[in-house]
Parts: C-alpha cells; sequence; structure tokens
C-alpha cells in the first residue's frame, strides 16, 4: 500500500509537468501514462532527465481495430536510480505518423522499425525505417488484427526452376477457431427446444 | 564477400587495404602519382556462421580489417510467436515460451507465468513449494545458460576444451529439466499457479550431489580462462560498453552490470522468494568482452549458493494453488469426481478466462530484463503479447560495440553479448 501511494503521487506530479496527459494505476502496481502524439520527444526528454526513467525497456504497437485511433504505442521506462517503472501510451492510427523517440533513446530505433514492421505505425524523425523482423519484400503488418494467421503467402523450394518461390497460401484443412466465448451461438435452434427459440425471436422483435 | 573495391586494378576486394603505392599497375601505365581511392568494402558474416551463434546475418562495412559499421540482419528465425500466442490459450501458450530463448526455458516460462498470475490476482497465492521449486530452476537455468555462453564464447575466441567441459556439466542439469518435467529442453514446467507437478523422488539429492562438485569445476574452467594469456588478449579493452551508453542502449542483466551499474531485479524488484535468499551481485568494472565473462562465471557461483539455499527451504506441501478453474484437477479425482471431470474438460478445451488488464512484469532472466506485456481483454486468450528480449537490445548496440574494431573482435563482442535468436526474432 505504501508502494501505492508512491506511485499515485509519483503520477500526479507527472501529470501537472506534462500537459495533456492522464496517469492511471493499473491494478495498484503500475503506472500508466498516456500522451499525446503532439510534443512526445519533449516529453520524453523530460521523463528521462527530470524524473530519471534513464532507460527505454521496450517499446511495441499493439492494435484495436474498433477505436478511431487505431494503434497504441506502448513504451516501457525503468528509472535505475529511483527503483521505478512507466508505461508511457499513445494512440496514433495508420495514416498518421508518431514522433520518434531515437533523439532521447537511440535504443529505439530498433522497437520503432518492429513497430513499423508488425503494425505499420510510421515513425517521424526516424531515418533508418526498413523492416526488421519479416522477409526481405515482405508486404503487409502482421500483427494486426486483420492480418490472417496464416499469412498470405508460402514459399517452397522449386527444383525445377532452382530458386525459392512465393505461391498464395493453400491449406489443406480449413482454418478452424473454436469460438468459446458464445457456445451456443452457432445453434440457434436446440433440439425439442424450437417453441423456446420462437419465443426468443419474437420476443425480440417485440 | 562481396566487394566494392573501386581500384583501378583487378586485384580483389581483401587486397584494397594494402598500401597502393606499391602495388604493380594492372595496367601497365606508370606508377607514378596515381591516386588510388581505397573504398570500403562489405563483408557478409553469416547467417551460416559458427560463431555468429544461430542465424545473424552481419553486414560488416569494412575499412582495410576495421570494422567501419556494423548492420545486424535479424529476423531470420522470425517464428511469429508473438501472433500465434493471440490464437492461443493462456496455457496452449506456455511451450511458446520455451522456444523463445531455447538456452533458458525455464526463465522464459517464469516470466509468462508470473504475468498471467498477476493478472488473474492470484499472484499471492502460490504455495510456498512451488515458489522454491521455480526459484530453485530458475537458476539452475541461470547456470545452464551462463554455461553455454561463456563455453561457446570461449570457443570463438579459439578455446575449444572449455565447451567439451561445459557441455558435460548442462547435460546433467538437463537430466534434473528431465527429471522434473519429462524432456529435456522444452520442459514446459511451470504453471499460472505453480508447477505441473511436484519433484520426483530423490530428485533433490541428485542435485545436492551434482552442487557438491560444481565449485571444482568452476575452479577449473576458470583456471583455463581467467589468467588465460591468449583469452584475456582477445577480450580485455574488447567493445567497451560506459554505464552511460549502456543505459541509452537498453542493456540490462550482465551486460549492463558489466559496464559498472550494480542492477538486478532479483535484488532491487523481488519477485518469487529472491527477497529471502542470501546473495551477491557481481558488478564489473571496464564494460568490456572480458568483465562480461566475469560476471558470469561469478554469477555461476552465486545462482549454485541460491540453488542450495533453495534446496534447504523445499518442505513437502501443495505445488499448485488449489482453484480448479486455473489449475487442473488430480487425475485421481478427475477419474472419480464428475465436477473435477467437467474442470479438466474445461480447462483443456477453453482454457481459464482472465480478466481484463495489461501488465509488463519482468523477471531477471540469464541474459537480462526479459519482459511480457501482456494486454488480457477477458477471454481465454491474451489479446496482445510482447515479449521483450534482452538480447535484443544488445545486439542493436552491436553497430557502436565493433566500431573501429577488427573483425576477428567483433566474433568476440557477439559471443560476450550472449545472444540467442530464439528470443531476439521471436
Amino acid at each position: 500500500m505504501v508502494e501505492n501511494a508512491i506511485l499515485a503521487e509519483l503520477g500526479e506530479t507527472v501529470q501537472a509537468a506534462l500537459p495533456g496527459s492522464r496517469t492511471t494505476i493499473e491494478r495498484g502496481a503500475e503506472l500508466v501514462l498516456t500522451l499525446p502524439r503532439e510534443g512526445l520527444v519533449a516529453a520524453m526528454r523530460r521523463l528521462r532527465d527530470e524524473f530519471h526513467f534513464e532507460q527505454l525497456m521496450d517499446l511495441c504497437g499493439t492494435d484495436w481495430p474498433n477505436r478511431p485511433l487505431r494503434f497504441e504505442v506502448v513504451y516501457n521506462l525503468l528509472s535505475l536510480t529511483q527503483n521505478r517503472r512507466i508505461r508511457v501510451v499513445v494512440a496514433t492510427d495508420a495514416a498518421t505518423p508518431v514522433p520518434s523517440i531515437v533523439s532521447v533513446w537511440p535504443c529505439a530505433t530498433w522497437y520503432e522499425r518492429e513497430a513499423w514492421d508488425m503494425y505499420g505505425v510510421v515513425f517521424e524523425g526516424q531515418t533508418d525505417l526498413r523492416r526488421l523482423l519479416t522477409d526481405y519484400g515482405f508486404e503487409g503488418h502482421p500483427l494486426r488484427k486483420d492480418f490472417p494467421l496464416t499469412g498470405h503467402v508460402e514459399v517452397r523450394w522449386d527444383e525445377e526452376r532452382k530458386q525459392v518461390v512465393y505461391e498464395p497460401v493453400k491449406l489443406q484443412q480449413d482454418w478452424r477457431n473454436f469460438d468459446f466465448l458464445s457456445p451456443w451461438e452457432g445453434m440457434t435452434t436446440l433440439p425439442g427446444d424450437e417453441k423456446v427459440h420462437l419465443n426468443r425471436i419474437e420476443g425480440g422483435k417485440a | 564477400m562481396s566487394g566494392s573495391s573501386a581500384m583501378a586494378s583487378e586485384a580483389g576486394p581483401l587486397t584494397s587495404a594494402a598500401d597502393p603505392a606499391t602495388m604493380p599497375s594492372a595496367t601497365g601505365l606508370s606508377n607514378e602519382a596515381r591516386t588510388v581511392e581505397v573504398d570500403s568494402h562489405t563483408i557478409n558474416f553469416g547467417p551460416q556462421h559458427p560463431a555468429a551463434h544461430g542465424v545473424l546475418r552481419l553486414i560488416l562495412e569494412m575499412k582495410g580489417e576495421m570494422v567501419e559499421r556494423a548492420d545486424p540482419h535479424i529476423g531470420l528465425l522470425h517464428r511469429g510467436t508473438e501472433k500465434l500466442i493471440e490464437y492461443k490459450t493462456y496455457l496452449q501458450a506456455m511451450p511458446y515460451m520455451d522456444r523463445l530463448d531455447y538456452v533458458s526455458p525455464m526463465c522464459m516460462e517464469h516470466s509468462w507465468v508470473l504475468a498471467v498470475e498477476r493478472l488473474l490476482h492470484i499472484d499471492n497465492e502460490v504455495p510456498e513449494r512451488a515458489r522454491v521449486i521455480r526459484t530453485m530452476f530458475a537458476e539452475l537455468t541461470r547456470i545452464l545458460n551462463h554455461l553455454l555462453n561463456v563455453t561457446t564464447y570461449a570457443l570463438d575466441c579459439g578455446a575449444i576444451t572449455p565447451a567439451l567441459w561445459g557441455f558435460e556439466q548442462r547435460e546433467h542439469l538437463l537430466e534434473f529439466y528431465e527429471a522434473a518435467g519429462g524432456s529435456h529442453y522444452h520442459v514446459n514446467y511451470f504453471r499460472p499457479g505453480g508447477v505441473s507437478r511436484d519433484l520426483p523422488a530423490g530428485l533433490t539429492e541428485r542435485i545436492a550431489g551434482w552442487c557438491d562438485q560444481f565449485p571444482k569445476f568452476l575452479d577449473d574452467l576458470e583456471g583455463l580462462l581467467t589468467n588465460n594469456r591468449i583469452f584475456k588478449q582477445r577480450t580485455v579493452d574488447i567493445g567497451i560498453m560506459t554505464a552511460e551508453m549502456a543505459m541509452e542502449w537498453g542493456f540490462s542483466g550482465p551486460c549492463l552490470r558489466a559496464s559498472g551499474v550494480p542492477w538486478d531485479l532479483r535484488k532491487s524488484q523481488p519477485y518469487e522468494i529472491y527477497d529471502q535468499l542470501d546473495f551477491e551481485i557481481p558488478v564489473g568494472r571496464q564494460g568490456d568482452c572480458y568483465d562480461r565473462y566475469l560476471v558470469r562465471m561469478m554469477e555461476m557461483r552465486q545462482s549454485l549458493s541460491m540453488v542450495k539455499q533453495c534446496l534447504g527451504r523445499l518442505k513437502p506441501g501443495p505445488i499448485k494453488i488449489l482453484d480448479n478453474k486455473i489449475v487442473p484437477p488430480k487425475r485421481g479425482e478427475m477419474k472419480r469426481s464428475m465436477e473435477s471431470l467437467i474442470h479438466h474438460f474445461k480447462l483443456y478445451t477453453e482454457g481459464f478466462h482472465v480478466p481484463e488488464g495489461a501488465t509488463y512484469t519482468v523477471t531477471e532472466a540469464p541474459k537480462g530484463e526479459f519482459g511480457m506485456y501482456l494486454v488480457a481483454d477477458g477471454t481465454n486468450k491474451p489479446y496482445r503479447c510482447k515479449v521483450r528480449a534482452p538480447g535484443f537490445a544488445h545486439l542493436q548496440a552491436m553497430e557502436v560495440l565493433s566500431k573501429g574494431h577488427m573483425l576477428a573482435d567483433a566474433v568476440a563482442i557477439i559471443g560476450s553479448l550472449d545472444i540467442v535468436f530464439g528470443e531476439i526474432d521471436r
């Protein structure tokens, strides 16, 4: 609980210091700071210099297709001197670039390249925005929720052409995705229960 | 090897380092007052190179034998683990962890189970015995990892014997893995809420016996390397990382400590039973390759002492929480009790649902801070799982570490960073 109070205090200080920011404390243990895209670099620099979050430990994207600003870029910062962590969240969409923080932490380059590769989030001011993890010449952004798990192309060695060829994915068996959330949804009419079902439809219409 | 030499002569790219004035002209023109532009040339190091520790493709721009620029191309082992996990239940996602850093599987599982436990709000309910077992195996895994790293690193620097000796010790440790979890490498032993099963009879005695002989082996290993003239020539003052640089580049674990930063998550943000254990944090001074080696050697001794302390703390008791909504009931119960059968069926088809929330949970894996950014949306599958691999940040610093060093030093630097591609490429 003492820990909690310290976090809350830090959260308030950070929120007061950075205009447009909002802090929450997740499960009483993790401090989350939501920042606007504008002025991100300055805010990050202040977090590093004034609040002593010296290290950028992680940077990643998250995809929320139903939100107006579809992507979140999540920065996990660590303070070695204060022994604290903070999570900075910035929202964006596919068209709007996020300011690159490579001038604050040089290690951001690969993380930003990965976020670009996986989600297609563009980082403004990042000079080296090549793909990082996917194949040379890969198309699409695989961690987006609308990218299929199987991908679009498969590769094989072509013995006749003596080269690796790319072909559209052919599945031997249909992709099965079980929906455990609504076990009865697929089965609209239970055997022997037709009357109840009809009542339900009529009730819904009325 | 591809050359981009812009020399007038027909000589290959390797000769471009030689003094151009002394070279005979291939065109037969007069030798005097010729201006030769010595272009840098590029070496493609890997991805099939034994010293690349996996599938690292390193584009080295050389000026003579000096590295001008190092550009690691990663992703050749990318398997889309994070995407796959989004389509698996929390329990099905466990085995993917083993395959991240395949040199220290249980430490990867550790981050995952701690993250899931946090989201499930059961992190305070895990029984004591399970915590001790997990801590003990995490430390055994640290030794397992450092044994491989130190010995193959020595192999990269020209010493063959340490690898032969080290692998024998690793084999003993892997036998403990097999006894506990049933498999040599990909044990899938930890579970949210405890461990999958109790230690078999006699395993603790075997581990204790192994602990007794291990210091002798460490002494022998140190005797081979620590004061070895060749090894020191290859590593001392090579790839120096100052403390400030290490912080800028997101270093963690032994690589950060070798640069003189006394930071260890087991001490500063303790999890499991680390706050009750007595251990020290070895810290380097120079931040060079040799210090990174020394820190790992010292850490193995500390881990050994922690394993012994854990053995002393092992008391009989439950090894999982009792909530059958999260951990499966005992097999015997499942055969007799209807409710247990339902629980068992639901757990292995649907799995458990995790309340909405997000966590960034870290553990001190052998290579550094292994973080798990896990977002749950209230269903039985993770919404997003980001694996923060320590090696990712370390490899990125390859550029600054190797600049101005010789080609052979780049190999020593890669070895000292402890690179494993399972976790970097994910």
